[in-house]
């Protein structure tokens, strides 16, 4: 089993041979399938209590606070203490809760970021799925934790969460278009809807520079209508702490809000994922041009490491937009998908057509 | 709950498609114990009827059972932020009963606290108002500035809020030997920062789409509502006590009273921006030439007003306050009214905020600057 | 075609007055030893409230275990929420003579709301306000204190 840091695929494929020496090829493939989804569920968990906590360091640092420093050193500990105080809490349900679908709404919320997650490569030969639709395969998954979210605010019977649940329903179903025409965009000049092929193409050089300005404004597009996919802030109207408590999971507790919560902030890694690989060259590093030697320190670096900085720089950004905007009513949220967005997007395509037609880029 | 239900029978005007939805007494943006009965049609807000009572606290009936002094330090429970303005009518009413001449080191250390607690109040304001529209970082900008006035607070009250510095006759203590070094010091900074606070919150394009043009409150319903402070004087209700009945040192200070007439809520948000530098130009005016002298006249021990009604009007961060007093020549008030700015800008919420948003029902209240305990008493 | 003008100037001026607020934000992010956070446990020793802080009331006392109190009552009647009890005895005088002095000055921390009326009207100045703020005990019988230390006396020339 050959262990090689920049290329994860002979890895895989020794531990795929090794597996099918010993048994058969149905048992192979279940022994396949809990490995990764046990890989899975223990990265959503581990990097989602990092990606609270690091929320919680970065807004005291943007407040002039110093955020959580009692449990363990800097208060690295205190997510994990956080998260074993809210799988104590009783689970508390509204009498007049619709049961079967209360229960279920933070499931489909989970399994939507899940199935999100099977196609992102983290490193070359580091990527469950790779379809020749990925890009496709995101967009259409990730906006299955809309019903879910819908199904929360509906099921608790709360005027509150029905408001929160209704306001990120319109919120999310637009601002899908955006997501997707921005992908379009790189589409077209990627000339493949397979992940590992548009990580690939950017070997040379990476797609927002490779764009031009159309990539560019890509770029920002997907950054906004990403972050408003999550409902993070500016656009988190579906919680909106000071206009409905807490939105659509105001009557969740415990594991169930723990739930939501991971989910919103491994949606968030989703969409920084998603902008790293078609936006920031993947795992691939950072190359310029001629410079022969910087090149080569780059390459040192390997894939997986080059992945999670860009996605924590693109988190980082998000966060950003959150602990610096006031946040935008339902109406005005529409108003800029749809007169602003969206326009600028369609002409963007068009620029990017012409740049892939003139061959302006390579 | 029993009272809606009640509602919802007794009027026969409630379409099936209008809900009603508490707001409060447990409500993040209801800055404490307010509740609002809010009848919502999807996202709109048609009509609003506030609740108050939550945090009723007796003030008025209890100062009936207490001396003059006495009541001064039940008057920093009320309108918490405006602690010293509400000390200062108490105190200025019982002097005007008594006719005492204050000395004028007294006038001077009165006027420079009230403007540091304008400040105070404003700041603490425009970092909630932040948060309520969704900013969270304005919340801890505005509470860092803060912090530096309560501290000269501090060293020179001994409190940070509950101030208790006005009593008849003068202020509890001289000022502090530091104490217009570090205001000289806070307005140097303080200046650096305002324009931050601009950069920040008031020229953010969303700030100014969630602001603009809504919560139009016109000039007649200002009046008639009786809505004051900043919050009236958005809609040109030239209300300024202390410019219209001057007190303490403020015939001897220059400032303009801040006066547009828009009327929006993004009016009122500007104008008490504008009264920050408003307030940091008349300390500025004062604070070098704080004349020598007592800073309290001798009053007898026990303080007996005479016979009859008095009234004082102070201008606070919110508005007008007054104080009413009746004496029966006792030393315990007979009867004490306030007339707390508070109570009067929420009842004129339902004209302002109905025909909009839930979100924008949060900014308008925002902009009236409620103090929930002032309103309550 | 101005219309058009109008809007591009539109998203220009709308992105620019947002990257100025990221530019505030972003300057303090980046200066995290600018921070105003105060550790506070760990800063008792440097920690050092002002001298007029008020606290709770205290009666100074001297070396010789000395009090400036007379038992007037005087901070009894000035206190607005009857935090104040004071107890008084009848003492014998070197002279003979009996003399009203302080068997215990009670004083009830929870009920103080430290205005600082009853430090103002004492006439001999024995109570003050002392700095200490941790106040937190875990039963309210703890609160009511009775500032005059055992065993403790007026000191000699303090009159009424």
């Amino acid at each position: 089993m050959g262990f090689n840091i920049y290329d994860f695929s002979g890895m895989t494929h020794n531990m795929h041979l090794w597996f099918l020496e010993r048994m058969s090829p149905t048992a192979t493939t279940i022994v396949e399938w809990t490995i990764i989804g046990v890989s899975y569920m223990l990265f959503v968990a581990l990097f989602g209590l990092f990606l609270v906590y690091a929320e919680r360091k970065v807004c005291a640092a943007f407040q002039q606070r110093l955020g959580p420093m009692r449990v363990g050193y800097w208060g690295l500990l205190q997510t994990i203490a956080d998260f074993i105080k809210l799988l104590m809490k009783e689970l508390i349900m509204p009498k007049s809760a619709d049961k079967f679908l209360y229960n279920l709404a933070p499931f489909i919320v989970m399994i939507a970021t899940f199935l999100a997650m099977a196609v992102l490569p983290f490193a070359k030969g580091l990527q469950t799925l790779d379809f020749d639709i990925g890009i496709f395969y995101v967009t259409a998954v990730s906006s299955v934790g809309v019903i879910g979210i819908l199904i929360a605010g509906w099921s608790s019977n709360n005027k509150y969460s029905l408001i929160g649940a209704m306001r990120s329903g319109a919120q999310i179903l637009s601002y899908e278009l955006s997501v997707s025409l921005s992908l379009v965009t790189i589409i077209i000049l990627a000339g493949s809807m397979q992940l590992s092929v548009v990580v690939e193409s950017q070997r040379d050089a990476w797609f927002i520079f490779k764009g031009h300005i159309p990539a560019l404004i890509a770029f920002v597009i997907f950054l906004i209508a990403g972050t408003a996919e999550t409902n993070r802030g500016p656009f988190d109207l579906a919680e909106a702490e000071s206009e409905l408590t807490a939105g659509f999971h105001t009557e969740y507790s415990g594991i169930k809000f723990a739930f939501f919560f991971l989910a919103e902030y491994i949606n968030m890694f989703i969409v920084a994922a998603m902008a790293t690989t078609v936006f920031l060259g993947g795992w691939m590093p950072l190359h310029f041009g001629s410079f022969e030697s910087f090149n080569v320190v780059m390459d040192f670096i390997p894939p997986l490491v080059w992945f999670f900085m860009k996605v924590l720089g693109v988190i980082f950004l998000i966060m950003w937009f959150k602990w610096t905007f006031p946040r935008l009513r339902v109406d005005q949220i529409l108003t800029l998908e749809w007169k602003y967005l969206l326009p600028i997007n369609l002409i963007n395509i068009l620029l990017m057509s012409l740049v892939v037609l003139t061959k302006f880029h390579l | 709950m029993s009272e809606t239900k009640e509602i919802i029978i007794t009027s026969d005007k409630i379409h099936t498609d209008e809900y009603l939805v508490n707001m409060g007494p447990q409500h993040p943006s209801t800055h404490g114990v307010l509740r609002l009965l809010v009848r919502l049609e999807g996202e709109m807000v048609h009509n609003i009827q506030p609740h108050v009572g939550y945090i009723h606290s007796g003030i008025e009936k209890m100062c009936e059972a207490i001396s003059y002094p006495q009541v001064i330090h039940l008057t920093d429970r009320m309108d918490y932020l405006s602690a010293h303005m509400n000390n200062e009518a108490v105190a200025l009413c019982i002097e005007n009963a008594l006719q005492v001449e204050v000395p004028e080191r007294v006038k001077y250390i009165r006027t420079i606290m009230d403007e540091l607690s304008r400040l105070a109040s404003h700041q603490l304001w425009w970092c909630v108002m932040g948060m309520d529209l969704g900013a969270l970082t304005t919340f801890f900008y505005g509470l860092r500035d803060r912090e530096h006035i309560l501290d000269i607070f501090e060293e020179t009250c001994g409190a940070r809020m509950t101030l208790n510095y006005s009593v008849p006759g003068g202020v509890m203590f001289d000022i502090h030997p530091n104490f217009q070094k570090r205001v000289k010091e806070f307005i140097k900074e303080f200046r650096k920062k305002l324009p931050e606070y601009d950069q920040l919150l008031t020229g953010n394009v969303i700030f100014q789409e969630r602001t603009n043009d809504i919560g139009y409150l016109s000039l007649e319903d200002a009046i008639a509502w009786g809505v004051t402070g900043p919050s009236g004087r958005g809609s040109g209700f030239s209300c300024d006590v202390r410019k219209h009945q001057p007190y303490s040192a403020y015939p001897l200070v220059q400032f303009e009273e801040k006066l547009a007439t828009k009327g929006d809520t993004f009016t009122r948000y500007r104008l008490r921006m504008e009264e920050m530098y408003e307030s940091l130009h008349i300390i500025e005016q004062l604070i070098d030439n704080i004349p020598e002298g007592d800073y309290a006249v001798k009053m007898k021990g026990v303080v007996k007003l005479p016979e009859g009604e008095f009234y004082q009007r102070v201008e606070t961060a919110r508005g007008e306050f007054g104080v009413y007093i009746v004496s029966d020549g006792k030393k315990n008030p007979y009867r004490v009214k306030f007339r707390s700015p508070g109570f009067s800008n929420l009842f004129a919420l339902n004209k302002m905020a109905a025909g909009h948003k839930i979100a924008d029902l949060v900014a308008i209240m925002s902009t009236l600057d409620l103090v929930i305990p002032d309103i309550d008493r | 075609m101005n219309a058009l003008f109008q809007y591009i100037s539109t998203v220009f001026k709308g992105v620019g007055t947002l990257l100025t607020g990221m530019k505030i934000t972003g300057k303090y992010v980046f200066t995290p030893w600018n921070n105003v956070t105060q550790q506070y446990p760990e800063n008792r020793d440097t920690l050092k409230m002002f001298d007029r802080f008020r606290g709770e009331v205290i009666m100074t006392h001297n070396e010789n275990n000395e009090h400036l109190c007379t038992g007037c009552g005087i901070c009894e009647i000035n206190c607005p929420n009857g935090s104040i009890e004071i107890i008084s005895k009848m003492e014998l005088t070197e002279e003979g003579k009996k003399k009203r002095a302080i068997d215990q000055h009670i004083y009830h921390l929870g009920m103080c709301t430290l205005c600082n009326l009853c430090i103002k009207a004492c006439p001999t100045g024995a109570i003050v306000m002392g700095q200490n703020f941790e106040h937190a005990v875990w039963d309210r019988s703890k609160l009511t204190k009775v500032l005059n230390q055992p065993g403790s006396k007026i000191a000699q020339g303090v009159k009424e």
